[in-house]
């Protein structure tokens, strides 16, 4: 046993850098998270507006972004728009804004949901009592759809901290290509490098991701009645 | 006292209303005068909720006018937000907000929408929960609550909006038996106050107690007006003596 595998993880500053290429896709996917929340409760809204036409376009927006695969999406951002506008867009922009629409699209989705699943008459006896168009959403609709809604953000959440991992297409350093880089490097001498550094960064993807998972449970738990 | 000579704060003239060019509502008029309790009477489906949506803006209205205190409450510029808080509304479902307690729920009209004062609006809920005898549970949430004690409170909620007038949409229909008495007895309370009121009920012992004019419905159309005494031993036509009817066994 002179030659144990697991010790690649041990040589040099492997583990650091790989932390490092994981701060790089907590970093994408938690200010996508942010943005596309906040754009997303924006999109929810409009998507439970009265007009045909609001409804329709942003129907379009959601299915635009469920049809085209993500990794298409940030190649057209990547390659596409920079060539048709000469500019250069650094990968970790282009992941981050195609990230934050794609989310958007999806909360959307999930906001429409949960508002669109609050009693009518909740809205009528908001009314009844004088409260605007702003108020009625403010004081009485949002609050209660936040409690319907979390469940399935969280969710959204976690499915956006995983697909990050296609940033490495678009030259992004992330953690899975620096795990990439540090088994190209050592698997001459330990051949069993691969099954160690991607053990880790299961281990940090699920580090990650579990506790989101857990807490959308807990509150689902919670707020059930 | 004759209410017919207080001043008219609701008037409806000649109400038409439409589900998909079906008629609901045929030509309704009514004076609703200060002080006055009318009740609505009418089998099912003949379109008393509606009438008292129209009043509060929840429908909109395809011909004749509603006027409060004289201003036309049809057309695109009325301000509902204002009038509404004259109008106040409770209705056959508990609606109270789940997510808030008791005393939010009643709070959030006045301080939000009529911008008052925190304390003041809180003497004002207190004395009035004390009124209908729930003030100890003013930091329940709604789920905590039986029935009849939701709809209590919705009541105090919408009167602690200081409103002209209370609409009132078959509130205890979907109570057990055993607590649409104290609900009753909150709205009887109201009438000796000389609140305005239009109340929409099943329980026919409660109208006459309660009302000054019963007002009978029957598809969209008013066929009757009469004092409660007289409406419930001579009805002037067979339509409200056969819906009477129905209720003696
Ligand atoms: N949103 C709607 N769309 C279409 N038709 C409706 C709508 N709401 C009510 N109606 C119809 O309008 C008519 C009057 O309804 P309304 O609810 O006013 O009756 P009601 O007198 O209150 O009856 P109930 O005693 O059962 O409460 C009914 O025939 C009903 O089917
Ligand atoms: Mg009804």
């Amino acid at each position: 046993m002179q030659n144990l595998g697991v010790n690649v993880l041990f040589e040099g500053t492997t583990i650091q850098r790989l932390l490092e290429g994981l701060l790089v896709t907590a970093g994408i996917a938690f200010l996508s998270i942010i943005i596309g929340s906040l754009l997303g409760i924006g999109m929810g809204l409009l998507r439970t507006s009265q007009s045909k036409t609001i409804q329709f376009i942003c129907r379009l927006y959601l299915e635009v972004f469920r049809i085209i695969p993500i990794l298409v999406w940030l190649f057209i951002v990547y390659f596409g728009v920079p060539s048709a506008l000469d500019i250069h867009l650094d990968g970790e922009i282009v992941a981050v804004i195609v990230f934050s629409l794609w989310g958007a699209a999806e909360m959307g989705d999930i906001v429409r949901g949960a508002l669109e699943s609050l009693p009518k008459h909740q809205i009528e006896s908001g009314k009844a009592i004088g409260l605007s168009f702003w108020g009625l959403y403010r004081y009485v609709l949002i609050p209660q759809a936040v409690r319907r809604m979390l469940p399935g953000a969280i969710n959204l959440s976690t499915r956006m901290v995983k697909t990050t991992s296609l940033v490495v297409m678009i030259g992004v350093i992330d953690v899975v290509k620096i795990g990439q880089q540090i088994i190209e490097r050592s698997v001459i001498k330990v051949p069993t490098a691969s099954f160690w550094v991607y053990g880790l960064i299961f281990i940090l993807y699920f580090i990650i991701c579990y506790p989101l998972s857990k807490l959308s449970k807990k509150l689902e738990a919670k707020w059930e009645n | 006292m004759n209410k017919e000579n207080n001043q008219v704060l609701l008037e409806i003239k000649d109400l038409h209303k439409e589900y998909d060019t079906r008629a609901v509502l045929d030509g309704i008029h009514l004076s609703v005068h200060k002080g006055e309790v009318i009740v609505v009477l009418g089998p099912s489906g003949c379109g008393k909720s509606t009438l008292l949506r129209c009043l509060n803006g929840l429908e909109t209205i395809q011909g004749g006018d509603i006027e409060f205190y004289g201003k036309s409450l049809t057309g695109p510029n009325v301000n509902w937000q204002e009038t509404r808080q004259k109008i106040g509304m409770v209705f056959q479902n508990y609606d109270l907000f789940p997510h808030m307690t008791v005393i939010e729920n009643i709070l959030l009209g006045p301080i939000k929408v009529q911008k008052r004062e925190k304390k003041e609006v809180m003497e004002q809920a207190a004395q009035l929960l004390e009124k209908v005898g729930l003030l100890d549970r003013k930091d329940a949430y709604p789920r905590q609550l039986s029935g009849g004690q939701k709809q209590r409170i919705a009541i105090v909620r919408a009167l602690c909006m200081n409103p002209e007038i209370m609409l009132f949409d078959e509130v205890t229909a979907a109570l057990d038996p055993e607590m649409v008495r104290e609900v009753l007895d909150v709205i009887l309370g109201l009438a000796k106050q000389g609140m305005t009121m239009v109340i929409v009920t099943h329980e026919m012992g409660f109208a006459q107690a309660v009302a000054d004019k019963i007002v009978f419905i029957d598809a969209g159309k008013i066929c009757e007006i009469s004092e409660p005494e007289e409406f419930f031993t001579n009805p002037k036509t067979e339509r409200a003596q056969q819906f009477l009817n129905i209720f003696q066994f």
